[in-house]
């Protein structure tokens, strides 16, 4: 009985430091650098809720704002695979699958950057 | 040792049919979860025909969630004792019945994870979002006039909280004829006897149903129905059946007096394959005459003859919304008065509809909700009617 | 005058500067980007199509509606259709037309009123869309809208295009090309698309503002809307119905 025990409980140590292991504080890809649109330490505390308050201003009153997902994704969609998901290092995936996030934002917008839509032209000049 | 043994053996029964409940809640959870996955393109549903099959279920039980409390009302607002007595039956059976319509109408959601998002943003002019407080307020106010049933020291006011769920279910049964009633673009829909059609409908299903459960624990307990009380009963269903015939019947005349109409009522009770079929056949032979044989006519109306009879009034009113919901859509909508019309979608065309495996079982799955609120309920809080 | 703009510009630029330095970054992108004043009920965006130019088996307005907002452009029961043609045979007199129809974009949008949730809303200026992140999926407006205008996705989706995100379960239909609109142009899709096919069958613009080319021409022909009986006030008018 001792022995299952101690086994269960190596086992069990094993697998939570696995786990652990997948989910260390990651490396995030940042993706194409340049200066976020607010302060970093902000945006880290922050940025859900500033997502959310944009989209209902957007959708409903038609106004483009700081806070808008295709800017995010624009400029933090790694260079590799050009996508904020995908993996564990790529920004908004690795930061959630770290910090236990789950979203369902991509499930409608695109994870990728823009390539030929006008916005783009815009956001670069 | 005898009844020791009684005991055992229902103790048996008892978790026997709990696990029969639980097992067809796991297939419709399931089923709703392979929804879920893949998208409603696994169901037969699609951008003609918006509501199908789960819609025909949860329509069902909440309509009959508020016609089973009949038996309360008449037991506590009228004062007749033996319907009193069946009234803790009839308010569990309510609140199971709406418990399991609900979570269909639920898991059917396209968004199910954002069924929160009706509680926080309500819109006042929804038809459908006044349903939403209607069926909250009838869990609160049959709970609450269970808790002055069975609290002695409450019992003083059971008269007004019967009465309040009395005013409240009659409410609520005219709102769900509402969601239909205010569709005014569709054929099959916009008219203002869709409410009472379905106030009598639920009074019709919710005592059918009402006297199946009720003969299912009298049969379980070797229990006989007293025949005074089954007489009562059995004419109430047959006035509730001509009643539902009745209603129906203006419905469609007055279909038929509208000419533009006149094209919809000869899809639905004629040339429309199944609708008539299930009409005809479904509802009005088998759903409402074949019943109303069984309790009037002479040498009829024992106990089992009502039970079969009860039995079908619940097949017949599957027939009836099937016919009313999703026949209602399959009939194309005029949006061109006076033209032939074609387009990619479906604009002048009837469309077809395949009920899937999923979308039944995720409905046999709410069945199973209310299936299993019943027989715990029962169990635990002793509610086998008892006449003295 | 030169001088004044000048002036205006040098400001322009030393406010941008201080903001540069006291935000970094955070001003560039309000000041590159055109558009921030909200929708406005001072404008009513609207259409008039005529079908006399509305050439039966074309359907370029679909495809372009369906290119612009990364539609995949199957008629399946199932599939997704913002805009479809539709071939209309007068019963009496036999004659043909051929018209696109869409989201009618109602004053008094039935769908608006019966979405629980408040998905479905009205854009001040005159858009009827629906807000899918409230959207739950429940289909109730599609029942109530009598133009059959709008489609729910009954998949999930992948590579939906950035300015047009989509997704499974929720309740979609012509939005007029609203991302094109918050970015300060003046036509659709579907209009351009018509224009460019030689048809001008489509014409779009604010129905508020007297001027405006769409305006005018509803003053001057004789036009209706679809199912005008209903009085719910639609913002597509149509000619040679
Ligand atoms: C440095 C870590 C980190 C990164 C990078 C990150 N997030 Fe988050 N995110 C969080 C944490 C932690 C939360 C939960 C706390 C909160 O709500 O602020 C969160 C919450 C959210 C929420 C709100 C979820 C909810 O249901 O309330 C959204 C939306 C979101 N993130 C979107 C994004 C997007 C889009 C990206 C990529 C552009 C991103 N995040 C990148 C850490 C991160
Ligand atoms: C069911 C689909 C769906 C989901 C899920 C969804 N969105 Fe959206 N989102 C949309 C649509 C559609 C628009 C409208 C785009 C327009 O009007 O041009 C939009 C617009 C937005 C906008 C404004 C446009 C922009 O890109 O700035 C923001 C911000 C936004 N969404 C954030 C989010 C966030 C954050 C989440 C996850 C918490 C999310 N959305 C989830 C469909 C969705
Ligand atoms: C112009 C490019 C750019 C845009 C647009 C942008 N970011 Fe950033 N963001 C950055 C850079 C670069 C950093 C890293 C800054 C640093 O660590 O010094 C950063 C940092 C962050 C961080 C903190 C990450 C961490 O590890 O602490 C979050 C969270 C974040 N961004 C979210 C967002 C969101 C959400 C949006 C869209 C509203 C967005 N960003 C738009 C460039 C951008």
């Amino acid at each position: 009985m001792k022995r299952l025990q101690a086994a269960l409980l190596a086992m069990s140590l094993l697998i939570s430091g696995t786990v652990l292991a997948d989910v260390s504080v990651p490396h995030l890809d940042i993706g194409k650098g340049g200066h976020c649109v607010n302060d970093p330490k902000y945006m880290k505390l922050n940025h859900g809720d500033l997502l959310k308050r944009q989209r209902t201003i957007t959708v409903h009153q038609g106004v483009i704002g700081r806070y808008s997902l295709i800017r995010c994704v624009n400029c933090h969609a790694s260079k590799v695979n050009h996508s904020v998901l995908g993996t564990n290092s790529n920004f908004c995936q690795g930061c959630h699958v770290y910090a236990a996030v789950k979203i369902d934002c991509f499930e409608c917008h695109s994870s990728r950057p823009e390539t030929v839509s006008e916005t783009l032209r815009e956001v670069a000049k | 040792m005898d009844a020791l043994q009684k005991a055992r053996r229902e103790t048996r029964g008892f978790y026997l049919l709990t696990m029969l409940g639980a097992l067809i809640v796991a297939m419709g959870l399931a089923s709703a979860h392979y929804m879920e996955e893949h998208g409603h393109i696994v169901t037969g549903m699609n951008n003609q025909i918006v509501w199908g099959m789960p819609h025909v279920f949860a329509i069902f039980m909440i309509v009959s969630a508020s016609g089973v409390l009949n038996v309360a009302s008449i037991g506590s607002v009228f004062g007749q004792k033996p319907y009193k007595a069946r009234a803790p039956l009839s308010g569990l059976l309510s609140i199971a019945l709406l418990a399991g319509g609900l979570t269909v109408l639920m898991l059917d959601l396209g968004r199910p994870d954002r069924v929160i998002v009706a509680a926080t943003h309500y819109n006042p002019t929804s038809v459908f979002a006044w349903n939403v407080l209607l069926y909250s307020g009838l869990f609160a106010f049959v709970g609450i006039y269970l808790w002055t049933l069975m609290e002695k020291r409450m019992n003083a006011w059971s008269k007004p909280a019967g009465l309040v769920v009395f005013v409240w279910r009659i409410i609520l049964t005219t709102g769900t004829g509402m969601i239909f009633a205010f569709l005014v673009a569709r054929q099959a829909y916009g008219t203002a006897i869709l409410p009472p059609l379905f106030i009598v409908m639920s009074f019709a299903w919710g005592l059918a149903v009402f006297y199946i459960v009720q003969a299912a624990l009298y049969g379980w307990n070797g229990l006989e129905l007293d025949a005074a009380i089954l007489k009562r009963m059995k004419n109430l269903l047959g006035l509730f059946v001509a009643s539902v015939i009745y209603l129906v019947a203006a419905y469609h005349l007055t279909n038929l007096y509208f000419a533009k109409q006149a094209e919809f009522e000869k899809f639905i009770l004629l040339e429309g394959g199944i609708y008539p079929l299930l009409f005809w056949g479904g509802y009005f032979f088998l759903g409402s005459l074949v019943p109303l044989f069984l309790v009037y006519f002479p040498g009829m109306g024992a106990s089992r003859h009502v039970l079969f009879a009860s039995l079908l009034v619940v097949a017949g009113s599957f027939c009836l919304l099937y016919v009313f919901i999703i026949g209602g859509q399959a009939f194309p909508l005029s949006i061109f008065p006076g033209y032939e019309v074609m387009s990619t979608f479906g604009d002048g065309q009837i469309a077809n509809y395949t009920p899937s495996l999923p979308e039944i079982l995720l409905g046999i799955g709410g069945l199973g909700v209310a299936f299993l609120i019943t027989t715990v309920g029962v169990r635990a809080l002793n509610f086998l009617p008892k006449d003295e | 005058m030169s001088g004044d703009l000048n002036r205006r510009e040098f400001l322009r630029s030393s406010a941008m500067l201080a903001g540069l330095a006291v935000a970094p970054g955070v001003l560039l992108y309000d000041l590159a980007h055109g558009k921030d004043q909200p929708a406005s009920s001072s404008v009513r965006w609207g259409m008039l199509i005529d079908t006399n130019q509305c050439e039966e088996g074309c359907d370029d307005c679909v495809k372009a509606c369906n290119k612009e907002n990364g539609l995949p452009g199957g008629t399946g029961p199932a599939d997704e259709q913002w805009i479809r043609k539709v071939e209309l045979k007068n019963i009496k007199t036999g004659k043909i037309t051929s018209l696109p129809m869409m989201c009618q974009h109602c004053a008094e949008p039935p769908c608006v009123d019966v979405c629980p949730t408040g998905a479905s809303f009205k854009r001040a200026d005159g858009i009827v869309l629906v807000d899918r992140h409230l959207c739950i999926g429940c289909r109730y407006c599609m029942m109530a809208c009598p133009y059959k205008a709008r489609s729910f996705v009954h998949e999930p989706l992948h590579d939906q295009k950035p300015e047009v995100p989509r997704g499974k379960g929720t309740v979609e239909s012509c939005t007029l090309c609203v991302q094109r609109i918050d970015r300060g142009e003046n036509t659709t899709a579907c209009a351009e698309a018509c224009s460019k096919a030689g048809h001008k069958a489509i014409l779009f613009g604010n129905l508020n503002d007297p001027d405006s080319e769409v305006s005018k021409r509803i003053r001057e022909v004789a036009s209706t809307r679809i199912r005008a009986d209903l009085g719910l006030d639609p913002g597509l008018h149509y000619e040679g119905l």
